[in-house]
């Protein structure tokens, strides 16, 4: 038992108490709704059990103490009158009207088994869809669902699975792992460890973690290091309130961020600025990688990115000097096509100034449980593993990464080729308002199906314009939960305290029907024999945890040295060469460019300028909102307060211009479609460009006409096109032209 | 009797909204109205690079310096949970002392 190895951060109190007339419970916060950051919390409920109350957990060292507009008012969520609260069925031919009827889960459960068995005899298990969104801790569950089921298709409905997975991915293959910014938050006494150094530098690059969420870092950290003396450097097309405060701020036009990394690699290469031992000892390909930046002279890189080339120069120059220097960096460089390489540019940035895995610098988080792995797979067989749709065209997806290729999928939903989809199991998404590149496609797509399940916390568009059952889910304070997730992992439990009419945890769901389609897969009781299960190599039960939780792991730096990264216990990394690969074996091998490179997005200013004349701005979506996690608490009267319409920034000259007034309604169309906004003018956005916030609709506007989302959806621009890889899309770069609104449209 | 007080070192003040929230749910307040309620300054852009863009909270009538939970020997809800960690509760005259200590703080008097 490793359990001694691990630490728990010290509490007052047990994890339930009674404060006043209010019985009080420790845990952890996890979407839906929220974020999937798992803060601490404290949940009050009353003598009805009922949720009443949510206050930061002031002893949890991941938050200290505070909570986001989100967490704050949970309890508006949980509570909230237009909660699904029992299973419904619909009859396929009313797909797109308000014909529910309620079921018992019983039937519902008979309903799904009966027909999932009968296509996976008819047709093959691999023809229904496991689909999951972001966020909701569920990935090991229905995963295993999936795969022991039998299909090999469990994915993420988003073009190019643009969000985080290629940057873990790109690390993955080229350093055998990934890396975060060192927070300290793989210490109980954060900041206060003596092993710990406060970062001289943060960059801050393609991602605003103050209202993000990734990669499970809390924004607000950057204030804590920043007090601590941290400077930052912003790469960032807006001006905000952290760019404002930045040493240096690169307003790089969307799409360029793998331009700009050359560009500072070109300097801190050729100046002769990196850790010259650790490149030496630690990579591989670094003369490769030294002539390919030579293609990127700094001059150049800053026509491409619209950065001056002396600011280029300057956050190179502080990058080389800064020790340690640190990154947070984010969706944007997962939102662009190719995205692989542009990661891979950003990253090297760091492995050459000799910051990886140093106290401050950037460093692979211990895992409790692969998160991006899933849970379960050798229950697939072998034959069933290769019918994973996209694997022929994207190999990489091979690589530790057991999601069906998101593209693929939609052509197959589309086409049947390689073969028909017979039905889909959607589980915490919302498509079209959200993941769902043109989502008047994915919906018509998914309507082909002969059976389709949706899971969620409340009635979406997307269950309203394609589901057959509706199963309720509950909300984080109606279930237990083992907080599993991207970053840093802890062993931290989320702990149920109410229940909302007859709505089931997501786990208890995918438990309960794995048992009943493959009960040797799911030998559990109930879900916390399971969790139990997975904690085993901590030495410790669910429910020990949720006294003791967090539990931290042990934690060293220079793990390289000492052989922690590879399985054989050699010294170095977890790759082919042992090294961090500059230049990728595995990409050579699967047949991409090994080394990193920039593609001007296209459309854009770069790849089609005579487009520009037709659509003239740049276009940037996905812009996070402080009181909203993509398409959630849109009605929640609180939350939706903070922003009650779709936004489009724009610059006031560009404005002018076009004749167009600070709070319009106008539309954003390119060739692709369009979707409305209501201006706002603000000299933060570069007159070239605009930028739009995501994953709107309107739950007030009623079901028949979907809640306006086929109007709102930014994603009507997006294309489902992927980079080379598989992994990237363009969802934060294309081009557009903004009208006004017409009366009565 | 000592007085007691909010301040606010708003230098680090993101703008981030929980304060108001915060309050919301403590002092039971509907949509629309604030026990603290944040303004903005900015953006403009005063010289070349150089940007306005800062936010301060500020009280309101409604704001009972959290008397219920004090009196349990919490602290007020809008400083626990302020993300920037940049509000304090206390003593006027100690916190007065602390507006010395560096530029860009307010403090409220509200007792
Ligand atoms: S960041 Fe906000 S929504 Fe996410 S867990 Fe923390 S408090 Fe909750
Ligand atoms: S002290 Fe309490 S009542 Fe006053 S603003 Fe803060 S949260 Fe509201
Ligand atoms: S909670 Fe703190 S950082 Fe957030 S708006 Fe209020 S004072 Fe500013």
């Amino acid at each position: 038992m490793e359990e001694k190895s691990w630490s728990y951060a010290q509490h007052s109190k047990p994890f339930k108490y009674q404060e006043g007339n209010l019985t009080v419970t420790r845990g952890s916060a996890w979407s839906g709704p929220g974020c999937h950051l798992g803060c601490g919390v404290l949940l009050y409920t009353d003598e009805n059990g009922k949720l009443v109350k949510v206050e930061g957990d002031p002893e949890n060292p991941y938050n200290d103490g505070r909570l986001c507009v989100r967490c704050l008012n949970v309890n508006e969520v949980t509570n909230h009158k237009d909660r699904l609260l029992y299973p419904m069925k619909r009859d396929p031919k009313d797909r797109g009207k308000d014909k529910w009827e309620r079921i018992s889960w019983d039937e519902a459960y008979d309903i799904i088994v009966e027909k999932f068995n009968k296509i996976k005899d008819e047709f093959g298990a691999e023809t229904i869809l496991f689909t999951q969104g972001t966020g909701r801790d569920i990935a090991q569950w229905i995963s295993r669902l999936a795969w022991s089921f039998g299909s090999p298709n469990y994915c993420y409905h988003l073009s190019g699975a643009a969000c985080y997975l290629p940057r873990v991915a790109g690390m993955a293959v080229t350093t055998g792992g990934y890396w975060v910014a060192d927070c300290s938050q793989q210490f109980i006494d954060r900041y206060d460890n003596p092993q710990y150094q406060v970062p001289e530098t943060m960059f801050v690059w393609g991602n605003y973690p103050l209202t993000s969420n990734s990669d499970g870092f809390y924004g607000h950290w950057v204030i804590d290091l920043m007090k601590r003396g941290m400077k930052i450097v912003c790469i960032d097309p807006k001006v905000t309130w952290l760019a404002a405060r930045a040493e240096e701020h690169l307003r790089v036009r969307p799409g360029t961020d793998a331009a700009l990394a050359l560009g500072m690699l070109n300097i801190i290469i050729n100046e002769e600025l990196y850790d010259k031992e650790f490149v030496e000892k630690w990579t591989h390909g670094f003369d490769q990688l030294k002539e390919r930046v030579q293609e990127y002279p700094v001059e150049k890189v800053a026509e491409i990115t619209w950065v001056p080339a002396e600011k280029i120069r300057n956050a190179a120059h502080i990058l080389a000097k800064s020790k340690p220097a640190t990154m947070q960096w984010g969706l944007a460089v997962d939102m662009t096509k190719e995205s692989l390489p542009a990661s891979q540019a950003i990253a090297a940035l760091f492995y050459i100034t000799g910051n990886a895995d140093i106290p401050g610098g950037i460093i692979m988080p211990p895992e409790l449980l692969p998160y991006s792995g899933g849970f379960g797979h050798d229950l697939l067989s072998p034959e069933q593993a290769e019918k994973r749709i996209g694997l022929k065209d994207y190999p990489i997806f091979q690589y530790g990464f057991q999601i069906a290729q998101p593209d693929a999928v939609q052509k197959a939903l589309e086409t049947d080729d390689p073969y028909k989809i017979h039905a889909g199991w959607f589980q915490t998404t919302n498509p079209i308002a959200c993941v769902a590149a043109q989502p008047k496609r994915w919906a018509e797509a998914v309507k082909k199906l002969d059976f389709v399940v949706f899971v969620d916390i409340f009635m979406t568009p997307s269950i309203m314009e394609v589901a057959d059952i509706v199963l309720p889910a509950a909300t984080f304070p109606e279930r237990d939960g083992l907080r599993v997730g991207d970053g840093v992992q802890r062993g931290e439990v989320i702990n149920k305290v109410t229940q909302i009419g007859e709505c089931k945890s997501d786990m208890q769901i995918n438990l309960e029907l794995g048992k009943r389609f493959n009960p040797a897969a799911w030998p559990w009781e109930n879900v916390q024999a399971m969790f139990s299960d997975i904690l085993k190599p901590t030495g410790f039960s669910f429910q020990e945890l949720q006294e003791k939780a967090p539990a931290y792991m042990p934690f060293t730096y220079k793990r390289y040295e000492k052989g922690l990264f590879r399985p054989d216990g050699q010294p170095g990394f977890n790759t082919g060469t042992g090294k961090i690969e500059l230049y990728s074996t595995f990409y050579e091998m699967v047949g991409l460019d090994p080394l990193p490179y920039f593609e001007e997005p296209s459309p854009g200013p770069g790849a089609t300028p005579e487009l520009l004349e037709e659509y003239p701005l740049v276009l940037t979506t996905g812009a996070r909102i402080w009181s909203m996690f993509h398409s959630e608490h849109r009605q929640i009267e609180r939350n939706r307060a903070f922003r009650p319409d779709p936004e489009i920034e724009v610059n006031p000259d560009t404005l002018k211009k076009l004749g167009i007034k600070d709070g319009d309604w106008v539309w954003v169309e390119n060739e692709r479609g369009r979707a409305k906004r209501r201006v706002k003018g603000t000299p933060v956005i570069d007159p070239r460009m605009c930028s739009c916030d995501h994953a709107w609709w309107r739950p007030e506007a009623g079901p028949e006409n979907l809640y306006d989302v086929l109007d709102l959806n930014i994603n009507n621009l997006v294309p489902w096109i992927p980079g080379k890889s598989g992994f990237g899309s363009n969802f934060k770069t294309m081009l557009c032209k903004l009208y006004k609104v017409k009366e009565g449209e | 009797m000592a007085k007691y007080g909010l301040l606010i070192d708003y230098n680090w003040c993101t703008g981030c909204h929980s304060c108001e929230v915060a309050c919301q749910m403590e002092l039971g307040l509907p949509v629309g109205q604030y026990g603290i309620k944040l303004t903005e300054l900015g953006p403009w852009e005063y010289a070349p690079g150089k940007w306005q863009l800062t936010y301060v909270p500020i009280p309101t009538d409604q704001c009972t310096l959290c008397d219920k939970r004090v009196a349990m020997g919490k602290i007020p809800s809008c400083v626990q949970h302020c993300q920037a960690k940049c509000m304090q509760y206390g003593p006027l005259e100690e916190l007065s002392k602390l507006l010395l200590d560096h530029p860009k703080q307010v403090l409220y008097s509200l007792d």
